[in-house]
C-alpha cells in the first residue's frame, strides 16, 4: 500500500492580521503552519498503514521553507517527503496547482505505484477545496470528498469502504483503488508523535524537485501563466452594526428584554403565524 | 532500541543553544530538546543582549542576527512620585561595529540562534517536555520525555531547563528556591512607530536607548523597572523579588500598570499599541544560590544554575558563556571517555574561574542587603529627588546655605549615624 498525502504550508489564520489599507493578508503577522486538515490527512494515512503496512509519502508545493511542513508530516509518521519548488510554480491558482501536483504524483508513482491519495478538505488560507478533486480528475481516479471515516481497506480486491459527511447525515460508499480522499477534521485525533519520529523528522531532508525534474510538463499550465483565476476584489466584511446591549443586574436585563419584546410584538406574531 | 547521543541538551535558550552549537562544532552528536513550539516561544528577558559572549559563538553575528537596535545610551533613573533624578552615558562609539550591546526580541533571536546550532549539525526537537533524567547506578544516562517511546540516551545530559530547573531539583542538586531568591518580572511589548521612538528617545534609526528605573517604579520594593527601545516597539517591564511582592501584597500586573501610568513614563509610551504581554521568574539569588553544577553524566548551565547578575542586568551572556564552558568540558571528557563527576568538574572550575562567578561573588550580599534594609529604595530615592529639587530651584537662597539645609534634612530624618551606617553597608555590598 502506497499512500501519498498532499500537504500545504499556510499562515495560521487564527492569528493573522489583515492590512486595512490593501485588504490583503499580512503574512508576516502569522507563523507558517501545516494546514490543519492536512495534518489529519497524514494521521489517517498513518492509521491505514498500521493495518495494511506499506509506505506513506507526503507531497507539497511551495517555497524552500515549506520543507517545514514535510518535516512536520514525518513527525506524524510519514516515511518520505517531496517538495516541488520552482519559480515557475509561483502564483498558481487551484487549476495550476493541481496540474503541478499531478505531474509530481506521476513521477512518484514511477518509483512506487500509488494506491491512494489523501488531501485535507481544504486549506485554511484559501478555503476553496478544489485542488484535491483537481488532482483526482487529472489522474483519472475517483475523488471522494468530505471523508469522516475509512472503514475498510481491502488490498486483495483493491477496494475501500468510505464514510462521507453530507449536509444531512452521511453516506457509505465503496470505491476501487487507487482513489483520492479529502478528509474532514473529525476523521481522527492527531496523536502525540513518538520520540523516534521526532528524531527522524529532525534529521530528514525532503526530496526537492524543480520543474525540470518532472516529465511531460506543459510549462504554460504552470504558475501564474496557467492560472485563469482573477481576484476581483478583497475586503474585510464590515462588523455588523445596530443591536441593543442590555446592561445592569440580571433582573434589570430581563425586564429590559421584556420591554423590547413587547415593543416588537408584531414581528413575533407574524413569525409564529407562518 | 532508543537512540544514544554524545550529548543531550535540555532547553534551547541562550545557554542550551550555545552549548549545543559548541558541541556540534566539535563534531559531537547533539540532541537539543525544546518544550516550546519553537526556541524563543516561551522565553522572556528585558531585552539587552551583550556582544562579547555572543561574538565568541558566532563571529560578527550582528551582520545577520535579528537584532533590534544597538544600545548607544544607558540611562538610570532614581524615580519619585512626580520627579526623577537621572544620570547615564551616551556614546557614539557604541553606534558602530563592533557595538557594545543590543536590544532584541527573544522570540526572533532565539529561533535564529538555534538555527545556527542546527546548521552546525545539532538535532533540534521542539514541543517536547523532558520529564526526568534517567539515572542508572548513580549516573545520569539519558532523559525521559513526555512522548511515546520517549527515552533517549547520551553520555552527558546538559540541563539548560531554566530558572525552576525541575530536572536538577529531581537530581537533588537544589531544593525549591525561596521567594527571596527569585524575582517575578512582567513586561509588555508596545508597538510604536519608528519616528516617534527616535524623537522621544533622541536617537537615530539604528540607535537604541535603555532606561533602568529605581524607586517609585517598584513602589519602593527591591527591584527595578526598565524601558528599552526596539526598532518599532518598546519593551517596558518591572520586576521585584517574590518575597517583596508577598510582603507588600502587590500584584505584578498592578505594578506594571502603575509604571505605565507614572507621569515620568507615560509620555514616552503614549499612543503605543500593546503587542505582547509576558511574565517570567528570574533567578536573582546570586552566588549563594548557585547549586551543584556538575554530577555523574550531567552538567547544569544558564538560569538553571542561577547564573544571573541582577545588579548589572546580565544573564543571557552568562548563560551563553556557561554553555560554552560546559561544551568545552564535554569535548575534553569525550577525548578521555570519562563522564564521571570528577571529569565533568572541570566545568565547575572553569565557571568559578570566569567572570561569571567572580561577578556573582562580588555582589553576593547585595540583594540580601537591599532586601533586608528597604530604606535604600524607600527613603533615599525620594530624599535624592527632594535634594535635587531644592538645589536647583532658584529662590534667592545662597547655594552654601542650600547645601547645609539639604544635609540637615537628610541627617534630621535619619540621624547622622544611621546615614553613615547605610552608606557603609551599601558600599560593602557592592564593593
Amino acid at each position: 500500500m502506497h499512500i501519498v498525502v498532499c500537504v500545504k504550508q499556510v499562515p495560521d489564520t487564527k492569528i493573522i492580521k489583515i492590512n486595512p489599507k490593501t485588504n490583503t493578508l499580512d503574512r508576516r503577522s502569522a507563523p507558517a503552519i501545516l494546514n490543519p486538515y492536512d495534518a489529519h490527512a497524514v494521521q489517517e494515512a498513518v492509521k491505514i498503514k498500521e493495518k495494511t503496512g506499506g509506505t506513506i509519502s507526503v507531497l507539497s508545493m511551495g517555497p524552500p521553507q515549506a520543507t517545514a511542513v514535510i518535516k512536520k508530516s514525518i513527525e506524524i509518521g510519514a516515511d518520505l517527503g517531496y517538495l516541488i519548488s520552482d519559480r515557475a510554480f509561483a502564483g498558481a491558482d487551484t487549476l495550476a496547482t493541481s496540474y503541478a501536483l499531478s505531474k509530481a504524483l506521476e513521477r512518484i508513482s514511477k518509483d512506487l505505484p500509488v494506491d491512494m491519495v489523501i488531501c485535507g478538505k481544504h486549506a485554511i488560507d484559501g478555503d476553496t477545496g478544489q485542488v484535491g478533486p483537481g488532482i483526482a480528475r487529472r489522474m483519472d481516479i475517483p475523488p471522494i470528498t468530505n471523508v469522516i471515516e475509512v472503514s475498510e481497506v481491502n488490498q486483495q480486491e483493491k477496494t475501500v469502504l468510505i464514510k462521507r459527511k453530507l449536509t444531512s447525515g452521511y453516506e457509505l460508499i465503496q470505491s476501487e483503488l487507487p482513489c483520492l480522499l479529502t478528509v474532514e477534521k473529525e476523521i481522527n485525533d492527531i496523536e502525540y508523535s513518538p520520540m523516534p519520529n521526532m528524531i527522524k523528522a529532525a534529521r530528514y531532508e525532503p526530496i526537492i524537485w524543480a520543474v525540470s525534474d518532472l516529465e511531460n510538463v506543459e510549462r504554460t499550465q504552470l504558475g501564474l501563466k496557467g492560472s485563469p483565476t482573477i481576484v476581483g476584489k478583497m475586503f474585510t466584511p464590515p462588523r455588523p452594526e445596530g443591536g441593543i446591549r442590555l446592561e445592569g443586574s440580571a433582573d434589570e436585563q430581563v425586564s429590559k428584554l421584556m420591554e423590547v419584546l413587547m415593543e416588537k410584538k408584531d414581528l413575533l406574531t407574524i413569525q409564529s403565524s407562518k | 532500541m532508543p537512540e544514544k547521543f554524545d550529548v543531550i541538551v535540555v532547553g534551547a535558550g541562550p545557554a542550551g543553544t550555545a552549548c549545543a552549537l559548541t558541541c556540534a562544532k566539535s563534531d559531537l552528536n547533539v540532541l537539543l530538546i525544546e518544550r516550546g513550539e519553537y526556541p524563543g516561544a516561551k522565553n522572556v528577558m528585558g531585552g539587552v543582549l551583550y556582544r562579547k559572549q555572543m561574538e565568541e559563538l558566532v563571529p560578527e553575528f550582528w551582520k545577520e542576527a535579528p537584532l533590534e537596535r544597538p544600545v548607544i545610551e544607558q540611562r538610570f533613573w532614581m524615580m519619585d512620585k512626580e520627579s526623577v533624578v537621572q544620570f547615564g552615558y551616551k556614546g557614539l562609539e557604541w553606534a558602530t561595529e563592533p557595538y557594545n550591546n543590543f536590544t532584541v526580541l527573544r522570540a526572533q533571536f532565539d529561533q535564529w540562534f538555534a538555527k545556527k546550532a542546527v546548521d552546525a549539525g545539532a538535532l533540534l526537537i521542539n514541543e517536547t517536555v523532558v520529564t526526568e533524567c534517567i539515572v542508572e547506578n548513580g549516573k545520569v544516562v539519558g532523559v525521559r520525555t513526555d512522548r511515546p517511546d520517549g527515552e533517549v540516551y547520551a553520555d552527558v545530559v546538559v540541563l539548560a531547563d531554566g530558572v525552576n530547573s525541575l530536572l536538577s531539583k529531581q537530581l537533588g542538586f537544589h531544593k525549591e528556591f525561596r521567594p527571596d531568591e527569585v524575582a517575578l518580572t512582567v513586561m509588555e511589548v508596545i508597538n510604536l512607530p519608528k519616528e516617534k521612538i527616535n524623537d522621544r528617545f533622541n536617537v537615530e534609526d539604528n540607535q537604541g536607548c535603555t532606561i533602568e528605573i529605581f524607586g517609585d517604579s517598584t513602589k519602593g520594593n527591591l527591584g527595578t523597572a526598565f524601558l528599552y527601545t526596539n526598532k518599532e516597539s518598546l519593551n517596558i517591564g518591572v520586576g521585584t523579588t517574590l518575597s517583596s511582592m508577598i510582603k507588600a501584597k502587590i500584584k505584578p500586573y498592578e505594578l506594571l500598570d502603575y509604571l505605565k501610568n507614572h507621569p515620568m513614563v507615560k509620555p514616552l509610551i503614549a499612543g503605543g499599541e500593546s503587542a505582547e504581554y509576558l511574565a517570567h521568574l528570574i533567578p536573582e539569588g546570586g552566588y549563594r544560590s548557585v547549586p551543584k553544577v556538575a554530577g555523574n553524566g550531567v552538567i547544569i548551565i544558564g538560569d538553571a544554575a542561577q547564573l544571573v547578575n541582577a545588579i548589572h542586568r546580565e544573564g543571557s551572556n552568562m548563560a551563553m558563556y556557561s554553555g560554552k564552558l560546559a561544551a568545552e568540558t564535554i569535548v575534553q571528557a569525550k577525548s578521555r571517555e570519562d563522564y564521571s563527576e570528577s571529569s565533568l568538574n572541570s566545568y565547575r572550575e572553569a565557571l568559578y574561574g570566569s567572570f561569571i562567578m567572580k561577578d556573582l561573588e562580588k555582589y553576593k550580599d547585595a540583594a540580601h542587603t537591599f532586601e533586608k534594609y528597604p530604606q535604600y529604595f524607600n527613603d533615599y530615592v525620594p530624599m535624592m529627588n527632594k535634594a535635587m529639587s531644592k538645589f536647583f530651584t532658584v529662590d534667592g537662597t545662597p547655594k552654601r546655605e542650600k547645601q547645609k539645609q539639604i544635609m540637615k534634612s537628610v541627617t534630621a530624618e535619619k540621624g547622622t549615624l544611621r546615614v553613615l551606617q547605610d552608606l557603609y553597608r551599601a558600599w560593602k555590598a557592592v564593593k
